[in-house]
């Protein structure tokens, strides 16, 4: 088993771009998931009555059905009713529809976690339901779902090897494009699988050390 | 095209039924395996073996850091290479499904055993119960409530990540919708049902763990 | 009469500390011992080494002139014939208080269903809870449960019994309950060994006390002289914090202030 490192050396230009994309996709998918969580996390604690539960509607189903299902609909699916989009794009929506599902989840249970006392002292000194949410419990239940939602963006970013399956140009497309293309089976595979240890283990060690500084339990996932 | 929906949907039935079959097969076998994995994994993480230990932690983090699909083409691409064999693409499924989520498990049933009180590992020793003896008859019977909530999640996690099996060829619930779609075009109603599907499938366990994981809730 | 059980030049260390230093100690057949002193002395480890919950490093232990530390003791065998009883009891919470009982003697011992359930509910009768055969560990008192406890490791048919504390964890009233089953088996001669801050007890069941401090022995002798002649000056200090100093003479506070 030799390995043909030349070759390897060759391809490194593709996947440093790959990784690139892989990047793009994942923490932009990360922002817009963050912005829908926190839409809705206002949306549930402030009980607005016909939204909340349409909320929780959307949470249901988008945690219960796969990310490919998802991604293949919004794929291809939609141009047969007029929307063409781009497999980019395609994987930016649904990883957000996914992820947005996830981190409200994370967020709903960061709220819940704070303790009913702090309610009721911020309660007990005079404090409005508006000045309770913004001074006592968006801060605690931000520290509180801190991991749960580390946990979730490193998720994110390895869903995004899902997306190669509509040609978006990151790790595993790549991968895949050049063992088609030259055969090279064992040497592109090492390659994928360094990349993914060197991208996803630090984080994945990162969270271990966040966990044991905030010593808190986990949820949402 | 004037097949209406429902019709369409009818006749299809007999073709998506049989991939849905593929797709609860590999689901059933990759949790059956997982499950048992994922149990062995939590008593021998449990022994407090400082070898053992390691070899452990060096198998999950290597099925956290490498995302499910990328297993899967390591393995359906990779065995040939390496061992030599070449198993069908159901198998390689099989094969992750089951190696992943008995990390997952694993990591679960060692919290739940990791949770109970010390006192009972050292009672039950104390009345000359063997290593087998005490965590058959004492300590997993007691870490059931409190691994089962999350098991069963996992459950649906491995259910949808079984969807991926299509992409490395497995004709599957997805692979016959598209087959259908390649003839009808209606891949609106096609992946609509498929969504359906999983999610007919996926919700109810979900909704299960959450009641018992509030009706078992003690400290 | 060569001793039932015998440490010997006994050492255990947790990590950098010695916790248990050159112990000598011998007990013989059915005697009662009651081992006094001060937290952290190595009481309970001192217990826990002799069935095995702690490894000892050097020095000997005999059991009947076996001696435990060797790498191929079976800890099984030993543990069948050395019983132990928990400060927090530990029932196993997922069966019933007759399962608890036959779980040693059925599948440990394997020996007939009929025999070992007619010994477990002649023991639970003698301690009073034969009604409480069928319930449950969580419907149970405190005291309810430790006496379970004792019955329990008394269903494998010890030859010693340990106890590790057993009322520290109980609520005042339910001590006496405990203590009286413990008193019946002194009683009934088996040999106990037994670490305590009961002083009172200690004083009535014990037929030798023995004093440790900072891992070692450091007095051994029959109750009411230690009770009222300690010999050394720890001793003393130790007995004053539970205001047995009333029964000193007098005369022993001039001599040590």
């Amino acid at each position: 088993m030799t390995f043909d490192i030349p070759f390897i050396l060759s391809t490194l230009p593709a996947f440093l771009n790959a990784v690139g994309v892989t990047l793009q996709v994942g923490l932009i998918a990360i922002a817009t998931s963050l912005l829908v969580a926190l839409v809705n996390a206002t949306l549930l604690v402030l009980r607005t009555p016909y939204l909340s539960r349409l909320v929780k509607g959307y949470v249901e189903l988008a945690r219960n059905t796969p990310l490919l299902i998802q991604l293949f609909f919004v794929y291809f699916a939609l141009p047969s009713v007029g929307l063409k989009i781009s497999g980019f794009t395609a994987a930016i929506i649904t990883m957000t529809f996914m992820g947005g599902a996830y981190l409200t989840e994370v967020l709903r249970a960061g709220v819940e976690a704070v303790p009913r006392a702090q309610l009721e002292s911020g309660r007990s000194i005079g404090l409005s339901e508006g000045q309770l949410l913004r001074h006592v419990i968006l801060p605690q239940a931000s520290i509180l779902s801190l991991p749960a939602l580390f946990a979730n963006f490193i998720f994110l970013l390895k869903e995004t090897t899902v997306v190669s399956a509509v040609a978006v140009p990151e790790i595993l497309y790549t991968t895949k494009n050049y063992i088609a293309l030259y055969y090279k089976t064992y040497e592109m595979l090492a390659v994928l699988t360094l990349l993914c240890v060197l991208l996803f283990l630090p984080l994945s060690l990162l969270l271990r050390y966040l966990e044991r500084r905030l010593q808190h339990g986990q949820f949402g996932a | 095209m004037a097949s209406s929906a429902p019709e369409l949907l009818w006749v299809s039935l007999p073709q998506l039924a049989s991939g849905a079959a593929q797709t609860l097969a590999i689901s059933a076998l990759g949790m059956l395996f997982a499950t048992l994995g994922g149990v062995l994994y939590g008593v021998l993480a449990t022994l407090g073996n400082r070898g053992l230990n390691i070899v452990l932690q060096v198998y999950l983090e290597l099925f956290r850091a490498i995302p499910v699909l990328v297993w899967l083409y390591l393995v359906f691409f990779g065995l040939p290479i390496f061992f030599g064999v070449s198993i069908p693409s159901f198998w390689c499924a099989v094969l992750v499904l089951g190696l992943w989520g008995a990390s997952e498990i694993g990591e679960v049933v060692r919290g739940a055993l990791r949770s109970l009180p010390r006192g009972q590992r050292e009672a039950g020793l104390s009345i000359g119960l063997s290593g087998w003896q005490l965590y058959g008859y004492v300590l997993l019977p007691q870490a059931l409530k409190r691994m089962t909530p999350p098991t069963i999640n996992l459950y649906t996690r491995i259910i949808k990540t079984s969807s991926l099996a299509v992409l490395i060829g497995v004709v599957e619930v997805i692979k016959a919708g598209q087959q259908i779609i390649e003839r009808t075009y209606e891949s609106v109603l096609i992946y609509g049902a498929l969504f359906l599907f999983f999610f007919i499938i996926c919700y109810p366990l979900s909704a299960a763990s959450r009641v018992l994981e509030r009706r078992w809730a003690h400290s | 009469m060569s001793a039932l059980i015998e440490f010997q030049g006994f050492n255990k260390f947790f990590g950098e500390q010695q916790v248990l230093k050159d112990v000598d100690l011998k007990v013989q057949a059915g005697e009662v011992l009651v081992v006094l002193g001060p937290s952290g002395c190595g009481k309970s480890t001192l217990l826990r080494c002799l069935n095995g919950l702690e490894q000892a490093h050097s020095g000997h232990l005999r059991l009947d002139g076996q001696e435990l530390l060797d790498p191929r003791t079976d800890w099984r065998q030993v543990r069948q014939r050395v019983g132990m009883v928990f400060q927090s009891y530990h029932l196993f919470g997922h069966m019933s208080v007759i399962d608890n009982l036959l779980l040693g003697p059925l599948k440990v011992q394997k020996r007939e269903r009929a025999e070992a359930q007619a010994q477990a509910e002649a023991l639970l009768a003698r301690v009073g809870l034969l009604d409480k055969r069928d319930a449950y560990p969580r419907q149970l008192s405190g005291g309810q449960q430790q006496r379970i406890a004792i019955v329990r490791s008394l269903c494998m048919n010890p030859e010693v019994m340990l106890f590790d504390e057993v009322t520290a964890a109980l609520d005042p009233e339910m001590v006496k309950e405990v203590l009286q089953v413990i008193q019946g088996l002194a009683r009934d001669g088996m040999t106990l060994l037994i670490v305590t801050h009961e002083m009172a007890f200690a004083r009535a069941v014990a037929d030798r006390i023995v004093f440790m401090e900072a891992g070692r022995v450091l007095e051994q002798s029959e109750p009411e002289s230690f009770f009222t002649r300690p010999q050394t000056a720890r001793a003393q200090q130790f007995l004053e914090k539970f205001s047995f100093v009333e029964s000193l003479p007098k005369t022993l506070h001039k001599e040590l202030s």
